[in-house]
């Protein structure tokens, strides 16, 4: 009986085999499944608003050749390995995983599913089979902070962090050399809310900012608190993620954005073609991948068609967000001569000349 | 002291939903009832709230909304724990959980509807130099919340219906012995509960930050149900607890600001850190916490007839 049931077994599994066999060819003219897993619901605005605008551009770039699943508001944990396996046991081919806490979930069920492609998003972490991918916010947030520098009049700008970590700290450095590029006397001051989102403590800070004399406030955290305490007092803000002119029409005087769409078109070709590698990608205005965008209306067409030619110096590489000098704030110099490479970006852990605050380190 | 002015007015406001919700769960806890559904009830009234205001364009409309979806809620989370006498912990836990996915999906429609923003002052008051700046240019909403903790302060202390409430939280069998409807009280002051967390929410989202995102009330219900013991289940101690934990916020973003050479992770801590301060130096007290917590809190009652 047993050894009949095992036969059987045996012979299902060979049919099984045998009708993916024959199946193989015809599964090829079959759309890519492609999965993507959000952090947030896709709401209006922000960080998953922008993946999710990606994904829209990528499926109308290859049509019939994709399909897409997408998981929203995944906590990033236990619960991603669970969200990211389900996706590849649903046959998913590739797999978007958009935040760093999807890291280690993506490697564990890269190693379980060797014939399924990842790429996650703004980690370090890599596998034969999980390229990275993240952008050059701060190419943008360098030319925001020279519009910034044409726009104020007090030369006092206030910027709202989530966390003192290197992402955020190349933001504010960055945003602060482009501001004294043209005000060479302005100055940053800096609140960091410890939080992400949390939209309460975000419209606070702002407003203190404001109330310490800011007259421009931006921001690097999630939610579109920042630009509306602006647009409550009448003063100017820099929207961050996506353009959020909806939120303070009279407020921003521009929006730093991040744009996966051309990024994932050409990851999808790639696994389509059969030419995809796990490469890491760090893309800025070169790869399409950033931009400063939703002016306001009395940002005029000399400002624009200045800051339209930086962006072409930053694609081209010939301008340098990152060169020398830069000093510290407590005047250290970190570089005399050249331009800072991305191992120093990776690891910046200071504060430029011109930012008011100081980072305590452990 | 030109700094000071905006400092104030910042505190005052990021106290009031605190004080708010807190106001309402102290009068839950003297009913002998605790209510963990604090942070679900006020998501829902922020969602519910900020929808009503959206559709009707008043705000008033949308706080009377939240607060009639704050006792809802509450008259739920009556009937499992007073009636069927459900653990009150895991009920409460479930109820926040609850509003966390309710108010998700009331909400959709409305992330990125606006809100216009008002602004309030009190004609003359708010012309004074310095205090009116800092006092007298708020939502009517926060003088609202400073009158109602002292009304319940003379409410719970000064009046029979008040010592009629704290004698069910103290010891629901004798006020059954003595003929009074246990049952009905504890309701009631759940639903006045409710309400007043239904309002807390609704000030989150539509005057605090006016817009509807998804936990955007981000943990204040906690802090409103931490601050009932730090305050010993007194109404004014509440209102002192509230705006301390608001203005130590708001203290530290402008330190921050400043340039004030701490870690900004340090200067976070700092309301949880008093807060904790506090409450130790409270119960190096015991009287108070005796005197003050109400004996049968969170213990089922069931009459015998």
């Amino acid at each position: 009986m047993k050894s009949s049931r095992l036969r059987l077994a045996f012979a299902a599994v060979a049919t099984a085999t045998a009708c993916l066999w024959a199946a193989g060819p015809v599964m090829a003219k079959e759309p890519l499944k492609i999965g993507f897993v959000y952090v947030s619901p896709i709401g209006e605005a922000g960080w998953t608003w922008q993946q999710d605008l990606g994904r829209k551009y990528m499926l109308e770039q290859l049509g019939d050749q994709v399909v897409t699943q997408i998981v929203e508001d995944v906590p990033e944990g236990a619960d991603a390995e669970r969200v990211i396996r389900d996706l590849a046991q649903q046959g998913n081919q590739l797999i978007f995983t958009t935040s760093f806490g999807y890291m280690n979930p993506t490697i564990k069920v890269a190693r379980q599913f060797p014939d399924v492609k990842f790429v996650h998003s703004t980690g370090y972490k890599t596998a034969p089979n999980v390229a990275t991918t993240n952008a050059r916010f701060y190419q943008s947030r360098y030319m925001a902070g020279v519009l910034a520098g044409h726009k104020t009049d007090t030369n006092v700008v206030g910027y709202v962090g989530a966390y003192p970590i290197p992402e955020v700290l190349q933001g504010i450095n960055a945003f602060t050399q482009g501001l004294r590029s043209v005000k060479p006397d302005a100055e940053v001051r800096v609140i960091m809310v410890n939080s992400w989102f949390d939209p309460g403590k975000e419209r606070d800070a702002a407003l203190a900012l404001l109330d310490q004399g800011a007259d421009i406030v931006t921001h690097h955290t999630d939610s579109t608190a920042t630009v509306q305490a602006a647009e409550e007092r009448g003063k100017r803000a820099i929207a961050y993620h996506s353009d959020m002119q909806k939120f303070g029409p009279n407020a921003q005087l521009g929006a730093v954005t991040h744009h996966w769409g051309p990024y994932f078109t050409r990851t999808a070709q790639a696994v389509l073609d059969g030419a995809w590698q796990p490469d890491q990608v760090w893309g800025g205005f070169k790869e399409g991948m950033v931009d400063l965008e939703g002016f306001g209306a009395d940002v005029d067409d000399g400002l624009r068609a200045k800051l339209k030619a930086m962006e072409e110096a930053i694609a081209s590489g010939q301008l340098k967000v990152f060169s020398a000098p830069i000093k510290t704030n407590d005047g250290r110099v970190i570089l005399a001569e050249g331009a800072l490479d991305d191992d120093g970006l990776n690891s910046m852990d200071y504060y430029v000349e011109g930012v008011v605050g100081k980072l305590n380190k452990g | 002291m030109d700094a000071l002015a905006p400092l104030i007015a910042a505190a005052l406001m990021a106290g009031t939903p605190l004080m708010l919700a807190a106001l309402g769960l102290l009068v839950n806890e003297k009913s002998g009832v605790i209510n963990l559904g604090s942070e679900g009830m006020m998501l829902v009234a922020a969602a519910l709230g900020f929808a009503v205001a959206v559709e009707s364009g008043s705000t008033w409309v949308g706080f009377a909304a939240g607060a009639l979806a704050g006792a809802i809620m509450a008259a739920g989370f009556a009937w499992l724990v007073v009636w069927l006498s459900a653990n009150q912990i895991a009920c409460g836990l479930a109820l926040s959980i609850f509003g966390v996915g309710v108010s998700a999906s009331i909400g959709l429609p409305y992330v990125g509807a606006t809100l216009k923003a008002a602004s309030w002052a009190i004609p003359g008051l708010s012309e004074i130099p310095f205090l009116g700046r800092a006092l007298f240019q708020q939502h009517p909403l926060v003088y609202t919340a400073i009158v109602l903790a002292l009304a319940l302060s003379w409410f719970l202390y000064r009046t029979r219906a008040g010592l009629i409430l704290r004698a069910v939280g103290e010891s629901p069998e004798s006020a059954h012995a003595l003929g009074y409807p246990v049952r009905r009280i504890r309701l009631a002051a759940l639903l006045f509960g409710g309400a007043c967390c239904g309002l807390a929410g609704a000030f989150m989202s539509l005057v605090y930050t006016p817009m509807w995102v998804e936990n955007m009330v981000a943990g204040r219900g906690w802090i409103a149900l931490a601050l009932t013991p730090f305050a010993t289940w007194r109404p004014m101690r509440v209102l002192v607890g509230a705006y301390l934990f608001g203005g130590i916020t708001i203290l530290t973003f402008h330190m921050q600001a400043l340039g004030v050479p701490i870690a900004s992770q340090l200067l976070s801590m700092l309301p949880y850190l008093a807060t904790i301060l506090v409450l130790v130096l409270i119960s190096r007290n015991v009287d108070w916490i005796r005197i003050n917590m109400p004996a049968s809190l969170g213990r089922v009652f069931i009459p015998n007839r």
